[in-house]
């Protein structure tokens, strides 16, 4: 006991005498969070509108005052002709153009119907597709507040709501991503590297030399990382909650509980990784590749899973990090309890006995 | 009547087709200053291990203080020291720090770790240095504390590999001081280096080749078998025949 507590002193000392080390430890989370939070904005605003009106009416200057008038989009002005909006377009300055056909308010009142053309810049297509969404919305706005003027009767109202994220925030969708991308970063690069460094040191000769038992000393180096993920993981909450607003529906302290066993499951892979590589240098780019990348990728952090060709949607079932933001999401946005998240736990504790099972199996008694 | 505190027969180490040390045969008394040499490659350190515990042998048998080292290994690593090649301490820890790590390692209790940590920097004169890092001090001092470090817990043999690499021959003769001094103690010191001259400083000495031992005697009687004036002579005498290092 004795012995362990001596080698836990000393992780702590050589983890706080390295400022650059300590810097990242501490100080990613904080900019993860403010880049994706502030700097990295999916949502689509400052649409850039034009309208081609050659014959104005009330309806037509009506759709377009409601459309200049809405915070998302940014009016442009009137086009001239086609041309001048397909010029437009092509260099990159217009995002959406609004085409009114000649005698619209006309066609609509005698023949019941008539078109508005949108063309949006879909260069991006995520942005292009909102575009259009957002401006027919409030074309059927204006259609359904003629409609209520005229008193047709057996209307269908439709209203949408986005249920856990009204705002459409996405930074609901990143907090829970970054939590896993940090986590991970930290327990499994930083301790992989940490037992590594004895080997390249030299040193760990010397324990192997000694009575320092090989679990004491493997169990004693992933102590420390332990508990600063922990103080990263609540780093991240605080920013999350206080700076970007991001709420927390579910129970503390089961958000906690599948934290823990997060932890516990990226410094197992840590431990996995010590195992098999022999530098630093390679526990680095080991953990990088296996670890940073198929989180950033295919965890759901960014891009939606169910998005993804079915290959790489089988792919992310053996990333932990998917089933781990599946149950923060489910705990911090949705609220939900333990009885809807048994799959991800039981899923992340089974990965936890196969990472520690690999690395017991693979951890030499003597220097072969 | 002497105590054998190591005792080994036949003992062999392959690494695949590669035999690194070839069934070697020999013993070392307590309180010995045994030297073990050889060049480069000739499979000194292969053989360290297995002596320490820290490695299986292939083929053979011995005892390290009284322990199998193929069944009690475990139990050897209480009762010896070692100083590595590569490196002993931590650089980033302070000089009393790492006393006390290893000195926890080895069991030794708070209150006896802080009296002898006094007693020890003040024997090497080192009370200044006690909050320094590691890293700061000089090869020379780095490596006499490596060597106090290793002798911390009073084992019954020390094992030296390459202890003085890299350093100047004043420094070197301070440093033998100090093994003369345990060696005084009672505390068998089994040293390997591939400084020749070191070798005069031995009680005895063997010399491997090519994974076997060639000549095990004092440094005296190699000197008469070989009609060398040193052993640097000796050693190049039988290092003419070896097929392995430099």
């Amino acid at each position: 006991m004795k012995q362990f507590i001596a080698f836990v002193k000393k992780e702590f000392h050589h983890i706080m005498r390295d400022n650059r080390t300590l810097l990242i430890i501490l100080g990613m989370p904080v900019v993860e969070i403010l880049l994706f939070g502030f700097a990295i904005n999916m949502e689509v605003q400052d649409i850039r509108v034009a309208f081609y009106d050659p014959t104005p009416d009330d309806f037509t200057t009506g759709i377009a005052e409601r459309i200049r008038q809405n915070s998302y989009f940014n009016y442009q002005g009137k086009m001239q002709s086609m041309e001048e909006m397909e010029e437009s377009m092509r260099k990159g300055k217009l995002d959406l153009a609004v085409v009114f056909p000649q005698k619209f308010q006309e066609s609509m009142v005698h023949s019941g119907k008539a078109a508005v053309q949108l063309l949006s810049n879909s260069s991006d297509p995520n942005r292009g597709s909102i575009s259009v969404t957002y401006a027919s919305a409030i074309i059927a706005g204006f259609q359904q507040e003629q409609a209520d003027l005229i008193q047709i009767p057996f209307r269908i109202e439709t209203e949408n709501r986005m249920i856990y994220n009204p705002l459409m925030k996405s930074s609901y969708m990143f907090v829970p991503g970054i939590m896993g991308l940090v986590l991970m970063i930290i327990c499994t690069i930083m301790t992989s590297v940490s037992i590594v460094r004895e080997k390249e040191r030299g040193t760990m000769e010397v324990l192997l030399a000694s009575p320092l038992k090989q679990g004491t000393m493997i169990f004693a180096k992933t102590i420390p990382y332990m508990v600063i993920s922990f103080i990263d993981f609540i780093i991240i909450l605080l920013l999350s909650y206080f700076v970007l607003g991001v709420p927390v529906n579910g129970s503390l302290l089961l958000l906690f509980l599948v934290a823990i066993l997060y932890i516990t499951l990226t410094l197992s892979y840590g431990l996995t990784v010590s195992t098999l590589v022999d530098k630093q240098v390679n526990a680095v780019i080991f953990s990088a590749t296996t670890a940073m990348i198929p989180v950033l990728m295919l965890s759901g952090m960014i891009f939606p899973i169910d998005n993804m060709p079915m290959v790489l949607q089988t792919l992310s079932a053996i990333v932990p990090a998917r089933w781990f933001i599946e149950a923060v999401r489910k705990v911090m946005i949705q609220g939900l309890g333990i009885t809807m998240i048994w799959k991800e736990m039981l899923i992340l504790i089974g990965m936890i006995l196969f990472l520690l099972g690999v690395t017991i199996a693979k951890t030499k008694k003597r220097l072969e | 009547m002497s105590v054998k505190v190591i005792e080994v027969s036949g003992l062999t180490k392959k690494f695949g087709n590669f035999t690194a040390v070839d069934h070697i045969t020999f013993d070392v008394e307590e309180g010995e200053i045994f030297g073990f040499l050889g060049a480069n490659g000739a499979g000194k350190t292969t053989a360290m291990q297995m002596l320490c515990g820290i490695s299986m042998p292939t083929a053979g048998a011995g005892t390290v203080a009284g322990y199998d080292i193929i069944k009690e290994n475990e139990l050897i690593k209480r009762n010896i020291g070692y100083m590595s090649q590569k490196f002993s301490l931590y650089e980033d820890l302070r000089v009393w720090e790492n006393i006390r790590l290893f000195g926890g390692i080895y069991g030794l209790s708070d209150k006896v770790i802080a009296t002898k940590t006094n007693a020890l920097l003040e024997k090497l004169n080192f009370q200044k240095e006690r909050n320094t890092l590691v890293k700061y001090l000089p090869l020379g001092w780095k490596q006499k504390l490596a060597f106090s470090v290793a002798i911390f817990h009073e084992p019954k043999i020390v094992f030296l590999d390459e202890p003085t690499g890299g350093v100047d021959p004043a420094m070197r003769r301070q440093f033998w001081e100090m093994i003369y001094e345990a060696a005084d103690q009672g505390i068998t010191v089994f040293v390997t280096t591939h400084y020749m001259d070191e070798a005069e400083y031995c009680n005895r000495v063997s010399i491997m080749v090519d994974g076997h031992i060639d000549a095990l005697d004092t440094p005296a009687a190699l000197r008469r078998q070989f009609s060398a004036d040193s052993m640097d002579e000796v050693f190049r005498q039988l290092a003419r025949k070896a097929k392995r290092g430099d």
